[in-house]
């Protein structure tokens, strides 16, 4: 028997707010936008999620994460699956969550259609820099602190800063 | 092991075997920002192996249990770490090129290249793959792989257009890794019905790579009259493969099950 009821979900999904990125604790793993469904049935709870890059280490710790989450609010068996259909764009990630990044001093992602293409040295990216504002700001590297991040700095304020690449 | 399994683990271990190889240079790059690209390209690579492993596991623990429903499997269920860690050399189906030593920074540079490009384009096609956890792993990599291929090719172009010894160090490193090149057109037995166009995929890659040696700087290999070194495919690997497997397979190899 199916004993969904609106109040667990809302339950759920509130609890799930409070699980953060390891690496990136300002956002939570609703504003990175990698829980794609969750499944209730009395007190079990099925959580669906996508990874951000194949290779992300904080993945299975986020796993465990929920877990536990879960498992102190009362819920329980706990089970955490992932998909990789349809693939995890920066685009899903919250408002809420750009804002928390940029306040952090991460530089939030561009829309997905501005970028991500193939071009050599490509100069088209305007980066804005998370602490003065500005756009001056040029790549020092394309990989940066985590798979998620790439190196930038400010030609303004000379801040170096992390930016969260669109994907 | 049927044609769907090996090329699963061929793919998964072609990311896994360069994936180690990069992981080398942790601690080691030439500047601290390529140190960290170099890096985490391993990482990305190890994750698709993971993928690929993953879902070769699966598939081998189904068949098992279809062939032999009531028997108990010998030393449990195969995993990602039991592909990984518990294959002989013989076993592995990567190509020779992704197993040789890493060399200098231009021989890293220009294999990592040479991979990028051919797993762009091999992606591209897989993410049809009418096997659709094939093209969903494919489709996730493939966004990864577009920035591996954006650095590399930068890295070839500043390298062979650079200084006298940049240049003289990357047209060594042509002569030194292009006879390895042809094995990843090579079609392995297994990769009869894999969906993989090789001939496209071959024209595709060599374009992207007159291009960017001609931006390089750098002369084309003579097409004809080289040496072409295969067999990895098929199994029959180099003594740096079983380098490799020495130190990846160790820890489970001398303390076997441990876990950390």
């Amino acid at each position: 028997m199916v004993t969904e009821t609106p109040i667990a979900a809302d339950k759920v999904w509130s609890i799930l707010e409070k699980v953060t990125d390891p690496e990136v604790p300002v956002l939570t793993i609703i504003d990175l936008g990698i829980v794609r469904d969750v499944k209730i049935n009395g007190q079990s709870v099925e959580v669906i999620i996508t990874p951000t890059y194949t290779g992300c280490p904080a993945m299975d710790m986020i796993s465990m994460n929920i877990k536990m989450a879960l498992l102190s609010n009362g819920f329980g068996p706990v089970k955490v699956s992932s998909v990789l259909t349809p693939v995890w764009t920066t685009d899903w990630m919250s408002e809420a969550g750009k804002q928390k990044l940029k306040a952090y001093g991460i530089a939030p992602p561009n829309p997905q259609q501005q970028v991500c293409r193939n071009e050599l040295f490509a100069a088209g990216e305007a980066v804005q820099c998370p602490r003065c504002d500005s756009f001056h700001t040029h790549r020092i590297s394309e990989f940066g602190s985590t798979a998620c991040k790439a190196l930038y700095q400010c030609d303004d304020c000379q801040e170096p800063f992390d930016y969260f690449k669109c994907h | 092991m049927n044609d769907q399994t090996s090329f699963l683990l061929h793919l998964a271990d072609n990311a896994l075997i360069l994936g180690h190889r990069n992981s080398e240079w942790c601690g080691h790059g030439p500047v601290l920002e390529q140190d960290i690209a170099i890096t985490n390209i391993s990482l990305d690579l190890i994750g698709q192996a993971r993928n690929f492993y993953q879902y070769a596991a699966q598939l081998i623990n189904e068949t098992q249990k279809i062939v032999a429903p009531n028997e108990e499997v010998v030393g449990g269920e195969v995993t990602e770490d039991s592909l990984a860690y518990l294959r002989e050399a013989k076993d592995f189906k990567n190509c020779l090129l992704l197993e040789l030593p890493k060399g200098d920074w231009a021989v890293t540079i220009l294999r990592q290249f040479f991979f990028s490009n051919y797993q762009y384009f091999l992606y591209g096609q897989l993410q049809n793959s009418r096997d659709e956890q094939v093209a969903a792993i494919a489709a996730k990599a493939l966004k990864e792989v577009t920035y591996h291929l954006r650095w590399s090719s930068e890295w070839v172009i500043r390298l062979g257009d650079g200084t006298e010894e940049s240049h003289l160090r990357i047209v060594k490193a042509v002569d030194e890794l292009w006879p390895y090149t042809g094995e990843l057109f090579m079609k392995a037995g297994y990769e009869e019905n894999s969906g993989v166009d090789l001939s496209t995929l071959r024209n595709e890659w060599m374009n992207k790579v007159k291009d960017i040696f001609e931006e390089a700087t750098l002369p084309f290999p003579a097409e004809d009259g080289s040496v072409l070194r295969a067999g990895g495919k098929e199994g029959r690997h180099t003594e740096h493969l079983d380098n490799i497997l020495i130190d990846l397979q160790y820890l489970q190899r001398a303390y076997p099950n441990s876990e950390w």
